[in-house]
């Protein structure tokens, strides 16, 4: 007896410090698993311009400065200080030093000037370097010392430092060029159409408050899967830890069966919106048209509709009435001034009234005494936006107005919104993935293809156009975030007015985290599950749920 | 008939018979969105519930079922009769002609008809009233679903092409057309009606997949296809499993069919 009980300390004594080892060492490693959508089409983190290689590149690239997805500031990067100057055409950075790419090749000011020539090279048609391009000329970038680097563009950039999120820096010198990265964990595998290995980069700069360096984990699996089923199946079993963007319907069947795991970080930047065909080339009868361009008829359309019952039943409450352009999730540029558009469905029919139009046996009618219906199209496939759309129909013809419905494949209703103009009204959401008003400008601009209602106008066709021509040209040329910001409010308060776009709902970003990835705090910004990837290991209290 | 036969008989007539008297059924008005009981369980005045908007789902099952059955056996008799000329006329004719028809129909199997489906249906004119596009949806679908039974009524007037009764027939002077119409499509009736019973539910289930792909029947007109589009919902189907109604009616209507089908054989 007594025996074994001092054979039971000495494994209590010599094995409880190794399982304390076992259990530090799970905690600061351990392998993520998540899926992405599609396959990676490029590794250079200068011709990103799809999800999957956004993702590769937001957790391999070293950017100079990081916009904080969760306070939404911008915070220093490879860049310990940034300076803007000659209104918006100069960027001077002070580097860190010391640093090295994964492959052990040194950091230096050669590598930012080498990236950003790249950058801006016509030759490589960068997506990225396409927000840099502000006027004609070239951009000029110089090496003051060791440190500093300064680049001057031909013409003003607004929110120059902003851009500077998607630039990953290149490596001038390393063999492996775009595969030697500067970010916390770099490519070690890829399997084409089953995954992509990272590993943990060894020479990453970041470290935590306790001086430990970044990142906790040891790798992540990146799963090529673009069912989406299969997805959540996987991370109902525990195969996968992350789902970055979940819709509401699986986000509820999740929440019931797993109510840690999964996250709504509130309404994020995409909307729902519907607008009217107002091109007066469109094959539309006349008559159609002058409603389409009358602003009371767009403002009755709005008033009329329930956005408050959108959000609840198709969004199973997982969305917000939509205010203008910008969601309120962007924390600085959205407009708080603006009221959110109220269901009232009397003040419709009075603004209609008020322009001749009559409600006749339960049937709208115009002061020409044409009966007023009109046809929705949407994209087939898309359950929300047929649900949304067939709510609409009801919530109109509360009013007198008849609504059909069409859902066509994707290439045909492209074919009609951009090049025939042949439909009346089109509901479409609109994917915002940049808080800056500069990534609308192909929107509210009366010559950009991106002008929906009436695209590339030779000079704008309303007073309004042409009043939100001068602001937008106006933000964008201005340095000041506050001159700026007075600009972009004004450009929500017109849209706000005039309804070129009647937006709907701002849909939540909600995602699912395991229980086991510790240090997860998801937000509005894209990534939403994995922004701080970095900081996130494996090895949670399966009983707690994420740390928030 | 045996008594199988007879009750489903019975419930094809009873199906048949609440489709014809929907309006006098339902709940309420198909399209009707009652927005506070979205996904509801069975009650008194929503016998099966409520959609994910709150529209009554009997009052859909109802009319769904009057869209469905009327208009895919309509398909379905289009589809037969076209097969029916081009299969028993190159299975008597023969040779090049033959040929030349087997060879159209190969060819046309090998079409991509999901996607000539999308094409039509996006080059129709969007203000057509949602009745006359489900109307030119099953139109297309009948004039688009002929060729496998075509293989099967060429061979099997192959077969009887040089029986004996069409030796006689030709030898008194019987004209192609008459031989046709009096001596091959009576023979081979019980394989027209064949052909029929078996593309109806062909046409429902093809309904039903165009209309996952949201290109069926248009909302918020109801058929059985875009009711079969509540399966995507599995929560909403756990709370409420009247929601495999519109499966189960699918089911038994097209074993009713088929159960119903050997009568018509035995009359001939």
């Amino acid at each position: 007896m007594r025996q074994a009980w001092i054979f039971l300390t000495l494994i209590l004594v010599l094995g409880l410090p190794a399982a304390v080892r076992a259990e530090t060492a799970r905690q600061s490693g351990g392998e993520l698993h998540f899926c992405l959508h599609g396959e990676p089409k490029t590794f250079n983190p200068l011709l990103v311009e799809e999800d999957a290689s956004e993702t590769i590149r937001y957790l391999t690239g070293g950017v100079l400065i990081r916009l904080n997805r969760q306070t939404q500031a911008l915070e220093p990067g490879l860049a310990v200080s940034w300076k803007v100057s000659q209104e918006g055409r100069r960027i001077s950075f002070h580097l860190r030093s010391g640093l090295r790419f994964s492959d052990g090749t040194p950091f230096t000011a050669e590598d930012v000037a080498y990236t950003l020539k790249a950058l801006m090279d016509p030759q490589l048609h960068s997506p990225t370097g396409d927000s840099f391009r502000s006027g004609e000329g070239q951009v000029d970038v110089q090496i003051p010392s060791a440190a500093a680097v300064v680049v001057t563009f031909p013409a003003p950039v607004a929110g120059l430092e902003r851009l500077f999120d998607q630039v990953a820096i290149l490596s001038a010198h390393s063999p492996k060029k775009e595969m030697a990265v500067l970010g916390p964990f770099y490519v070690a595998d890829y399997s084409p159409g089953s995954s992509v290995l990272l590993h943990r980069n060894p020479n990453y700069w970041k470290k935590d408050k306790e001086g430990k360096p970044l990142p906790y984990l040891d790798s992540i699996r990146l799963d090529i899967q673009r069912n989406r089923d299969i997805e959540l199946l996987r991370f109902r079993r525990g195969e996968i830890q992350l789902i970055n963007a979940l819709d509401s319907e699986s986000f509820d069947s999740l929440q019931k069966e797993m109510p840690a795991v999964a996250h709504d970080a509130g309404p994020g930047l995409d909307s729902e919106q519907m607008w009217f065909n107002q091109v007066p080339s469109a094959p539309l009868s006349e008559y159609k048209k002058n409603w389409f361009r009358t602003t009371e008829f767009r403002k009755a359309i709005s008033m009329a509709i329930n956005r408050a019952d959108l959000c609840r039943i198709v969004f199973g409450g997982h969305a917000h009435p939509a205010v203008g352009p910008v969601s309120p999730a962007n924390q600085f540029w959205f407009n708080s001034s603006l009221p959110v558009p109220a269901y009232d469905a009397s003040g419709a029919l009075r603004l209609l009234a008020q322009v001749g139009f009559r409600l006749e046996g339960g049937a709208l009618h115009d002061s020409s005494g044409n009966r007023v219906e009109f046809t929705v199209i949407t994209n087939a496939g898309n359950k929300s936006r047929e649900q949304m759309a067939t709510m609409i129909q009801q919530d109109l013809s509360s009013i007198g107005i008849k609504v059909n419905l069409v859902t066509l494949d994707f290439p045909s209703l492209i074919e009609r919104i951009t090049r025939t103009y042949d439909y009346e009204a089109c509901l479409l959401g609109l994917v915002n993935t940049d808080l800056d008003p500069n990534s609308q400008m192909n929107v509210w601009l009366s010559s950009a293809e991106n002008h929906q209602w009436n695209p590339k106008e030779s000079k704008p066709a309303t007073a309004w156009e042409a009043e939100l021509d001068r602001l937008m040209r106006s933000q964008a040329s201005a340095i000041s975030d506050k001159k700026r910001k007075a600009d972009w409010d004004k450009v929500q308060q017109i849209v706000a007015e005039q309804q070129p776009f009647i937006y709907l709902v701002n849909k939540d970003a909600m995602s699912a985290i395991s229980s086991a990835v510790v240090g997860s705090s998801p937000s509005v910004l894209d990534p939403h599950a994995f922004w701080n990837a970095e900081l996130l290991r494996l090895g949670g209290d399966l009983a707690l749920g994420a740390q928030k | 008939m045996s008594p199988l036969q007879k009750v489903a008989a019975i419930l094809l007539c009873t199906i048949l018979l609440l489709m014809v008297l929907a309006s006098i059924f339902v709940p309420a008005p198909y399209a009707r969105q009652f927005r506070d009981i979205p996904n509801a369980g069975p009650s008194t005045a929503h016998p099966l519930g409520t959609d994910a908007l709150g529209r009554d789902s009997l009052s859909r099952l109802l009319y769904g079922t009057r869209v469905s059955l009327l208009l895919a056996p309509g398909a379905s008799l289009l589809s037969t009769i076209i097969a029916a000329l081009l299969g028993s006329a190159a299975g008597l004719i023969g040779g090049w002609f033959e040929r030349i028809v087997l060879a159209l129909t190969d060819l046309s199997l090998a079409l991509p008809w999901l996607f000539l489906l999308l094409t039509v249906r996006a080059m129709l004119p969007l203000d057509v009233p949602p009745m006359v596009s489900v109307v030119i949806a099953f139109l297309m679908m009948g004039l688009l679903g002929w060729q496998s039974a075509v293989r099967v009524i060429c061979a099997a007037t192959r077969g009887i092409r040089d029986s004996d009764f069409l030796l006689l027939a030709r030898s008194t002077g019987c004209q192609p057309a008459r031989l046709l119409l009096r001596h091959v499509a009576p023979n081979l009736r019980p394989l027209f009606y064949v052909q029929f019973w078996i593309s109806i539910p062909l046409f429902i289930l093809t309904e039903a997949n165009l209309s996952i792909l949201g290109l069926g029947v248009m909302e918020p007109m109801p058929s059985w296809g875009n009711l079969l589009r509540g399966f995507e919902n599995f929560s909403a189907l756990a709370a409420n499993p009247l929601r495999l109604v519109p499966l189960i009616l699918l089911v038994l209507v097209v074993m009713c069919f088929q159960l119903v089908l050997p009568s018509q054989e035995v009359t001939q």
